[in-house]
């Protein structure tokens, strides 16, 4: 992992004065989640008067928080929840937006806006789906504007979801805690009831059994640490050459290393063999593995194209047809959670980019079965949804450029690269019980990245 | 098969680091760092972190004198309870077969619930050690109660002295290499250069078709970057191991038969194999690969050449066969270390003769013979390398998966060793 000097620097007192007067960017030390430590510090504002705004207040109190309805123009404010949930035209916006606008100027560093809204797609009616729509060009335009490593969101929940859900709370807990630091601009949508909310909010995946693939290193391996901190047991799959650090990070976080080529054609009952072995149950999985082959099209070979094809989406496709196709891999029917399967896209298969025709189809791929798997893993209760990272921190980026390098981490609203922990934490709450509401979904980790929708 | 009270020995896995010709990728590793990754690789196989052993043997043939605690030393090295009791065994290339023969009678007696029994060895990372006389008057100096004293005890030191030892590997009591001493026994059986490169490029053949099917996958974890065994030649043929001059039993001229592809190759690496009791097994969730039925050792005369140096398998076989009335075609696969093709080819000649059985075995006619598609189907030492005191977890490890699935399936292991000793030993699928 390459050092970020120039983050270093801009947060040094004499940095913080030249950045400002030259107007460079300003990247922030983001607030990160750590067990034990408050999810939030200071008072949080909820706006609107809907039905969301009331349970949302209610959750927020049942946390112990320092929840409000206003403050004073001096003091100090740690987050905003905008409730827009009742809106049945853009016209209705108008004074809560003017609110959030207020509280903007008083919010603490790494301070959090939450906008909470209805799904656009769950009306037909123009103006009301043009006022849940405006709410979304609202939450992306305020993220741009944020400073001092503050992110805004948006909760998107189903036309005639209770917002008391579980999946609700979750999401809105999530984005208030360090846990999505480097998540802005970004939408979590909320279908269902499904879910719970966890006993121990320091350990919601007490219990469960998890399989990483490519967990030998990088974003894999915080995938590991993240998932294990908050209580999962693990397996640790990666290609047997990279046996010896998968080795390492097995007995870091006391689980067990299979090695094995996720392209095997019995990758997934292996898998499985050793899920039923090790553990009798499956709940959790994390498809990270990986490759690049980066080349321009015009000097795109077969053996780049179908390699990265092979690994990045094949595999996983069939690997999910040997899950879903067994017992084990089927919590529900122990009266658990369902089961739970997120993918690794990227923000390349979003926007694309250049020489990634082959990577950026393979993500894209990601995104498009996760879609379409969200229907079977309703069947049992569970839910699959995908993280698109953005510019990470990895031993993979540290051999760009220096230059390139310089411009893609600052070509975000945060102004700095996100870390593997951030991805990490994106993974372990969309695998947790409390985002059982959530599904289908690819959420970006990316710190609003100005490439790309 | 196993008598009455005593309860089975499983084999639960194995781990072993990929065998790296001597001087090459290990040269800086040394038997501490490969015993120890190769138990951390084990612990992570099997989620043993924080796990109380029974206990740990392991060993090493080439040893330096500060590594005389090597087992216990590298347990404390890995996550596992710092509570496991670790001891070291030395039985030259045996080491590996007598630590788990050991603890698997451990766990059939009920003295211990669980065991870990491996070896490792470092060509690469020798004991070299000073001259007999130069210890000998630094031992004097040290003994010595004023400065005058020691000074005139240093003063004895000869340039001569100060040249440095390298650890033997000749028989300290014929001063004859083993290879030597194999092509004595191997012409004695009228042992073939052509049967002896066959088995050679056998083993290469196997051990690589053995990788790519992904058979290793959960038996070896890679070391210092080396995936496979270093010494492997998957792409080797008759022609070109047929191109090679003799390098043993020169003074045979024309019918020196042993080369350097026929013979196994100086190499570092370490092994390990996790054995436990049904219910320990059971209790923690583990795979159940294969029974460890019995072991025996042997010796022979072979100073004054009544018997060759690495034969004592032939009597060792003989008499574990007998007390376990089984006979070679009970035998699913057969794993006979290659310690030279012509070990394995002499060894598989004895059984098959009448005369030797009935003269040297004493039995009424001859042991048997070996179905030659069930020896090393994954390759052996030929082809993988043979750090002396590692090689009998590879094999045992090895068998045991490939034993695995198929319940009350038998298999032979048969390893050679300095000193004309040797171990075989029964493993029973499950």
């Amino acid at each position: 992992m390459a050092r970020d000097t120039y983050t270093e620097f801009a947060n040094t007192s004499f940095g913080r004065t030249l950045t400002k007067n030259l107007g460079l960017p300003q990247p922030a030390k983001l607030r990160r989640h750590r067990p034990g430590r408050p999810l939030i510090e200071g008072p949080v504002v909820v706006l609107g008067s809907s039905e969301a705004a009331s349970a949302l207040a209610d959750r927020l109190l049942g946390w112990d928080l320092d929840v409000r309805r206003n403050v004073g123009p001096k003091e100090k404010v740690a987050g905003v929840v905008a409730c827009f949930d009742s809106a049945s035209s853009p016209a209705d916006l108008s004074s809560t937006v003017l609110e959030i606008g207020m509280l903007l100027k008083q919010l603490k560093p790494s301070g959090r806006v939450i906008t909470v809204s209805r799904d656009p797609q769950g009306t037909s009616d123009p103006a009301v789906r043009a006022a849940r729509s405006a709410v979304q060009g609202l939450t992306r335009s305020t993220a741009h504007e944020m400073r001092a490593g503050g992110t805004a969101n948006g909760i998107v929940l189903a036309d005639d979801l209770d917002p008391s859900a579980p999946g609700a709370a979750g999401a809105l807990r999530f984005l208030l805690s360090g846990r999505s630091a480097f998540v802005s601009g970004q939408f979590i949508s909320v279908d269902s009831v499904n879910g719970a909310l966890p006993g121990n909010w320091d350990r919601p995946l007490q219990g469960q059994v998890a399989v990483v693939t490519g967990a030998a290193r990088g974003i894999g391996a915080s995938i590991a640490r993240v998932l294990h901190r908050d209580g999962a047991t693990l397996i640790l799959v990666d290609i047997p050459a990279a046996g010896e650090q998968l080795a390492g990070v097995a007995n870091e976080v006391s689980g067990t290393a299979l090695q094995l080529d996720i392209t095997a054609p019995d990758a997934g009952d292996r898998i499985l063999a050793h899920a039923e072995q090790h553990h009798g149950r499956l709940d959790i999985v994390v498809h990270n593995a990986g490759i690049t082959r980066d080349k321009l099209l015009a000097n795109m070979d077969e053996s780049r194209w179908n390699s990265v094809i092979a690994v990045n989406i094949e595999a996983q496709l069939r690997m999910n047809r040997a899950f879903l196709a067994s017992e084990l891999f089927n919590a529900d029917a122990r009266g658990a959670m369902g089961p739970r399967i997120i993918s690794l896209a990227s923000t390349s298969g979003i926007a694309g980019n250049r020489g990634q025709t082959n990577y950026a189809a393979s993500k894209a791929g990601v995104m498009g079965m996760v879609s379409a798997t969200a229907a079977q893993l309703a069947a049992r209760h569970g839910t699959i949804n995908a993280v698109a990272p953005g510019f990470i921190e990895t031993e993979m980026t540290a051999k760009i450029p220096f230059a390139t390098r310089e411009v893609a981490r600052r070509l975000n609203s945060l102004n700095q690269g996100g870390l593997p922990v951030d991805v990490a934490e994106t993974i372990a709450f969309l695998a947790s019980p409390q985002a059982g509401g959530t599904s289908g979904l690819t959420l970006r980790v990316c710190g609003q990245n100005l490439v790309g929708a | 098969m196993s008598a009455q009270n005593i309860r089975d020995a499983v084999i639960i896995g194995g781990n072993r680091i990929p065998f790296a010709r001597a001087h090459t990728a290990y040269a800086t590793a040394g038997n501490q760092d490969m015993l120890t990754s190769t138990l951390n690789g084990l612990v992570a196989r099997f989620g043993l972190q924080g796990e109380q052993i029974g206990t740990v043997a392991a060993g090493a043939v080439m040893k330096h004198s500060k590594n005389f605690n090597l087992t216990r030393e590298s347990v404390l090295g890995t996550p596992l309870d710092p509570k496991t009791p670790a001891f070291d065994v030395q039985m030259a290339c045996a080491t590996g077969m007598e630590a788990i023969g050991s603890m698997a009678n451990k766990i059939k007696l009920g003295q211990i619930d669980s065991a870990i029994a491996g070896g490792v060895d470092s060509i690469s990372d020798a004991p070299i050690v000073v001259t007999d006389e130069l210890r000998g008057i630094l031992m004097e100096a040290n003994r010595a109660k004023s400065v005058p004293q020691r000074l005139k005890a240093l003063a004895k030191i000869r340039p001569g002295h100060l040249s440095p030892q390298a650890p033997g590997v000749n028989e300290p009591r014929t001063g004859m290499s083993m290879g030597e001493h194999m092509a004595i026994t191997a012409h004695a059986w009228g042992i073939t250069r052509a049967e002896q490169d066959e088995l050679a490029l056998a083993s290469h053949k196997n051990l690589a078709a053995a990788y790519d099917r992904g058979f290793f996958d959960d038996l070896v974890t890679p070391f210092k970057g080396v995936g496979r065994d270093t010494n492997m030649r998957a792409d080797s043929t008759l022609e070109k191991l047929g191109k090679l001059s003799p390098a043993f039993g020169r003074d045979l001229g024309a019918e020196a038969t042993m080369t350097a592809a026929n013979s196994t190759a100086l190499t570092d690496g370490a092994s390990a194999v996790l054995l436990g009791s049904e219910e320990w097994a059971d209790q923690h969730d583990l795979p159940k690969l294969a029974n460890f039925i019995d072991y025996e050792e042997g010796a022979v005369d072979f100073v004054d050449g009544a018997e060759g140096l690495l034969m004592a398998p032939a009597y060792a076989a003989a008499r574990m066969l007998k007390r376990n009335n089984l006979s070679f075609s009970d035998f699913e696969y057969l794993e006979i270390h290659e310690a030279f093709a012509s070990t394995v080819l002499a060894q598989i000649k004895a059984w098959e003769s009448e005369e030797f059985c009935k003269n040297k075995l004493g039995l009424d006619s001859a042991l048997g013979t070996i179905d030659r598609s069930r020896l090393n189907v994954n390759g052996s030492s030929l082809a993988a390398g043979h750090p002396f005191a590692a090689t009998g977890g590879r094999i045992v490890a090895s068998l045991a998966k490939a034993l695995h699935g198929k319940p009350g399936k038998l298999g032979f292991i048969s390893v050679c060793a300095a000193g004309g000793q040797g171990i075989t030993a029964i493993i029973e699928g499950r």
